[in-house]
């Protein structure tokens, strides 16, 4: 099966933060929960009259890169409504030969809820089968050999 | 007026699955489907942005989609539409009429619910008492800007038939000052940067031309779709290889784009134009045919600006010479290149002269009227609204007697507004008569527009007998002084006209389409209607229903709503270098529609309206260059009023997904002067002048440098109890409001501009947080009903 993503031309995002109203509409994200967030990067100065100022979107882990809408073949509803023009939802495959040639580009494949995508979690049996030997051995243990595992000097309040 | 369906461009991110080609309504999963060029409330500028509105089967609006068959905006859509049904279904939004007994004003608690009916009796009543005893000149109507409402000067002429229209901020600081320069050098309504709107083609249209350089000067479109511009056609043109100058004292995304940014300290643009045009000039790069064809006054532009070159610019505005001539140059080699002026131009008292370098740029180099430049309106277009009604329904008797129109003849005449900074005199006075009844609409002047508003609010109390409200939500300025609230409904729920680029730079017409049922609110156009049928019946006698004014006012009988709202939009025909036809003169003739047929450089206009016709510079009335020994006590230039994504103006405060965006109002320091007064970024601090006060919280970036500090506007609080109120107003909407510190009365000579952008203040820590719990914004206003 095809990986899909999204293929975000930062040279002209403005930060208009569409992409982030229009993910919570869609998925009636409370506040505080995100789909998709704009980050800033900048206003910093390069040199003189140079300033460094990009805003870059960055899918969160509740991005499903909106699962209902492209099942019957609409564009996520970010890559729908952004102002300028620069999201593109594919597969990586088409959207990698897109990164070739054009600079200020970055491509996300986002994971949606990565923990559960992992599953729950089972025990493999063909897992951890190396066994100690639990040979049966007694030492006194002295005060000088706790010192080992500690730094201070009130070892001996221990007796 | 020719018109033409417009052919839905796709954008190359739009799937293959799409609606391109959908009819005006159509069923998609068993919702149905309006498409609708919407345009207010919520308030924005007309731009007339498409969209698709879902509705189920219960008639509610369940989900919002970018149009894609719009010309213009193509799907693509900004947060503030995108939260359109939790602006519609809010649960503080007020749905029917309410009255309170106006001594109980400023008290939440006391409203009650009337009907439709009980209202307009209450109206007509009150309206009949006042105006009988005062005059019809006793009623004045706040009106503001973004909303259908805010600009509908039928309001005043036909349904109050008071003279007393009024944009509430000193020296009516935003936009109609760019008009009035345009106006008065050009005869041309406004010069919008050509971005291909009107035409099928759009960009790649065989009229058209990419515009080599775009000039922003005082603008950054991207937030706000300023005027009825799409903010985002310059990042559309940037891709298709214009390249930026700005003018702007921020760093902004885009200035950080441009080739030069010239970060002038905030106030002097006027001087740095007069050194472009020295630059030019002197160099010999203007457009030397259609300077001597088409210009009048070139060789006293010359002398003035000679006045004035790149060297004595740069000391004025702290930028280095040799960059202004650079950027002089690069302007004046493009063609074609265009100038988006904005709303800054406005804010300074000498606004006039900034524009008036702005458009003498424009036309010395030739770029008026030209594919790709600046894009004009013919004679027959955008003209329909200005006075309508006035003549009949106002006259020259009781117009004379309009607040301000003996002092400022060139504002109140061009605009048909009273002049703002008297009409608080009046308020204040009685003089030159009293004023006793008023009403908002599109205004919420407390919050938002005007300078020192707990003086307008005093004289507001002070005057005001009768006061009606009119908006989606209660606002501090209804909050504190109204007697009647009217609930209007939101742009989903009312059949109307877009009124692009308030008709000013005539690209294309939008049908809003009505999409769900308003319940018991109404429309501006159907509240001005129906006042008007009761207290002035002989304005209306043409008008059977509310589609008739609309047909009227809004589409000039060329075409009828009904036609329109099948096509949801249609194109104008744009055609260029109309001078060289007689398409811009009334009598028909070649060039333009002034006194001397030319752009008068030298401008007879302003000269007539007392001053001067040609471009000059003038410091600010609060800067380190005119009150230097303030400058200890307020050492930075303070700015204010930037725009946000979240918000337009005072609106968006009760969205949580746009407050989430910006929850607290903002005040932008340098690093360095961060430091130095040990501020640190999120401390809420207090700026403070000799007018006043505000609280804001700290964002420390380099966007200002160390000189200057810019606030955001517009901040009230309706998560706040309502009933609590202080000294701070209701919902606190004094508490934070950086007009605290903008003074009222140092309007430009002709009575236009205004120091919004350009006043000077100090700042301190606060002594504790104000910060916006947004759970409780959540909770308040986050479950819809």
């Amino acid at each position: 099966m095809a990986t899909y993503g999204l293929l975000i031309d930062y040279e002209y995002c403005t930060g208009c933060q569409v992409c982030e109203v229009t993910c919570k509409e869609e998925h009636d994200y409370p506040v505080g929960k995100w789909g998709i967030r704009v980050f800033d990067d900048g206003p910093w100065e390069i040199e003189p009259r140079r300033f460094n100022f990009n805003k870059i979107p960055v899918p969160t882990d509740l991005c499903d890169l909106c699962t209902e809408r492209t099942a019957v073949g609409r564009e996520p509803m970010c890559v729908h409504h952004c102002l300028a023009n620069v999201m593109t939802y594919g597969t990586v495959e088409e959207l990698a030969k897109k990164l070739d040639g054009k600079t200020k580009q970055v491509l996300w494949v986002p994971q949606f809820k990565p923990y559960e995508a992992k599953g729950p979690f089972a025990h493999d049996p063909s897992k951890g089968l190396r066994k100690a030997q639990h040979l049966q051995v007694s030492e006194n243990v002295s005060a000088e050999r706790m010192a080992a595992q500690r730094g201070d000097k009130r070892v001996e309040e221990i007796h | 007026m020719k018109t033409k369906a417009t052919p839905a461009i796709k954008l190359d991110t739009l799937s293959d699955v799409n609606d391109l080609g959908k009819p005006w309504r159509y069923t998609d999963e068993g919702l149905t489907v309006t498409r609708s060029s919407i345009w207010t409330p919520p308030g924005c500028h007309p731009v007339g942005c498409g969209l698709k509105l879902y509705v189920d089967d219960t008639g509610r609006l369940v989900k919002v989609e970018g149009d894609e068959n719009h010309p213009v905006t193509q799907g693509r859509l900004c947060p503030r539409c995108i939260t359109m049904k939790d602006y519609v279904y809010n649960p503080s939004r007020i749905k029917h009429p309410m009255k309170r007994d106006p001594q109980y004003r400023g008290q939440d608690d006391k409203w009650v619910e009337i009907s439709w009916d009980e209202a307009y009796d209450i109206i007509e009543r009150e309206y009949r008492r006042i105006t009988g005893t005062y005059g019809r000149e006793s009623m004045i109507i706040f009106v503001g800007t973004g909303r259908e409402g805010g600009t509908l000067l039928p309001y005043a002429t036909m349904s109050f038939c008071t003279p007393n229209f009024c944009y509430s901020q000193s020296g009516y600081a935003c936009y109609t000052p760019r008009l009035a320069a345009c106006a008065y050098i050009t005869g041309i309504p406004y010069p919008e940067l050509d971005y291909a709107a009107g035409l099928p083609g759009r960009y790649d249209d065989p009229e058209y031309e990419v515009p080599e350089v775009i000039m922003l000067w005082g603008k950054e479109p991207l937030p706000s779709n300023p005027d009825g511009f799409f903010g985002h056609s310059v990042i559309d043109l940037m891709k298709r290889g214009s390249r930026l100058i700005s003018v702007d004292p921020r760093v902004t995304w885009l200035s950080s784009h441009a080739d030069y940014h010239l970060r002038l300290r905030p106030g002097t643009d006027t001087a740095l134009g007069l050194a472009m045009i020295d630059t030019i000039i002197k160099e010999e790069l203007y457009d030397k045919d259609f300077v001597e064809y088409w210009c009048y006054g070139f060789d006293e532009l010359t002398k003035r600006a000679a006045e004035t070159p790149a060297e004595k610019a740069a000391e004025i505005c702290g930028i280095d010479a040799e960059y202004i001539k650079e950027a002089a140059r690069m302007y004046a080699t493009a063609k074609p290149a265009g100038i988006l002026w904005g709303l800054a131009v406005d804010q300074k008292r000498n606004g006039m002269q900034n524009g008036q370098v702005i458009v003498d740029l424009m036309a010395i180099t030739g770029n008026i009227d030209r594919p790709g430049g600046q894009v004009v309106g013919d004679i027959n277009s955008g003209l329909n609204e200005g006075g309508f009604g006035f003549d009949k329904g106002i006259g020259p008797e009781l117009g004379a007697k309009m607040i301000g129109i003996k002092e400022y003849p060139g504002y109140c005449n061009l605009i048909l507004n009273a002049q703002a900074d008297l009409a608080l005199v009046a308020l204040e006075t009685d003089e030159p008569y009293p004023v006793r009844m008023g009403m908002y609409t599109g205004n919420n002047l407390m919050a938002c527009t005007s300078g020192e508003p707990r003086r307008w609010h005093d004289a507001i109390l002070r005057s005001l007998e009768f006061c009606i409200g009119v908006d989606c939500f209660m606002t501090p300025s209804i909050q504190a002084s109204c007697d009647i609230f009217l609930p209007l409904a939101t742009v989903v729920e009312r059949d109307g006209c877009l009124f692009a680029e308030y008709g000013a730079a005539p690209l294309y017409f939008g049908a809003c389409n009505q999409a769900i049922d308003p319940g018991d609110t109404k429309s501006d156009l159907q509240i001005a209607f129906e006042l008007g049928k009761r207290l002035n019946p002989h304005m209306w006698e043409d008008y059977n229903d509310v589609y008739d004014f609309i047909n009227d006012l809004r589409l000039g009988k060329q075409f009828t709503f009904d036609e329109l709202h099948k096509e949801v939009t249609l194109q104008q025909d744009i055609s260029y270098f109309k001078y060289e036809r007689g398409d811009l003169r009334r009598d028909g003739g070649l060039g333009f529609n002034t006194p001397s047929g030319r752009i008068e450089l030298y401008c007879g206009a302003y000269a007539q309206f007392g001053d001067d016709p040609l471009p000059y510079y003038e410091e600010p009335p609060f800067s380190p260059v005119s009150t230097p020994e303030l400058m200890a006590d307020y050492p930075f230039v303070l700015t204010s009023g930037a725009r946000t994504y979240a918000f337009f103006h005072s609106e968006h405060r009760q969205i949580p997904y746009l407050r989430e965006l910006n929850p607290d109002p903002l005040v932008e320091i340098n690093p360095a002067v961060a430091k130095r007064l040990g501020i640190a970024d999120g401390q809420w601090c207090e700026v403070y002048n000799m007018f006043g006060s505000a609280v804001l919280k700290a964002k420390i970036t380099q966007a200002v440098d160390e000189n200057t500090i810019h606030a955001q506007h517009g901040w009230w609080f309706p998560e706040l109890n309502p009933n609590d109120v202080d000294e701070n107003g209701p919902y606190h909407t004094f508490r934070s409001n950086i007009n605290n510190l903008n003074p009222n009365g140092y309007q430009g000579k002709i009575g236009f501009g205004a120091p919004y952008k350009c006043m000077i203040c100090n700042i301190k820590p606060a002594e504790k947080s104000y910060d916006t719990d947004m759970t409780d914004v959540w909770d308040k206003f986050g479950k819809l009903v």
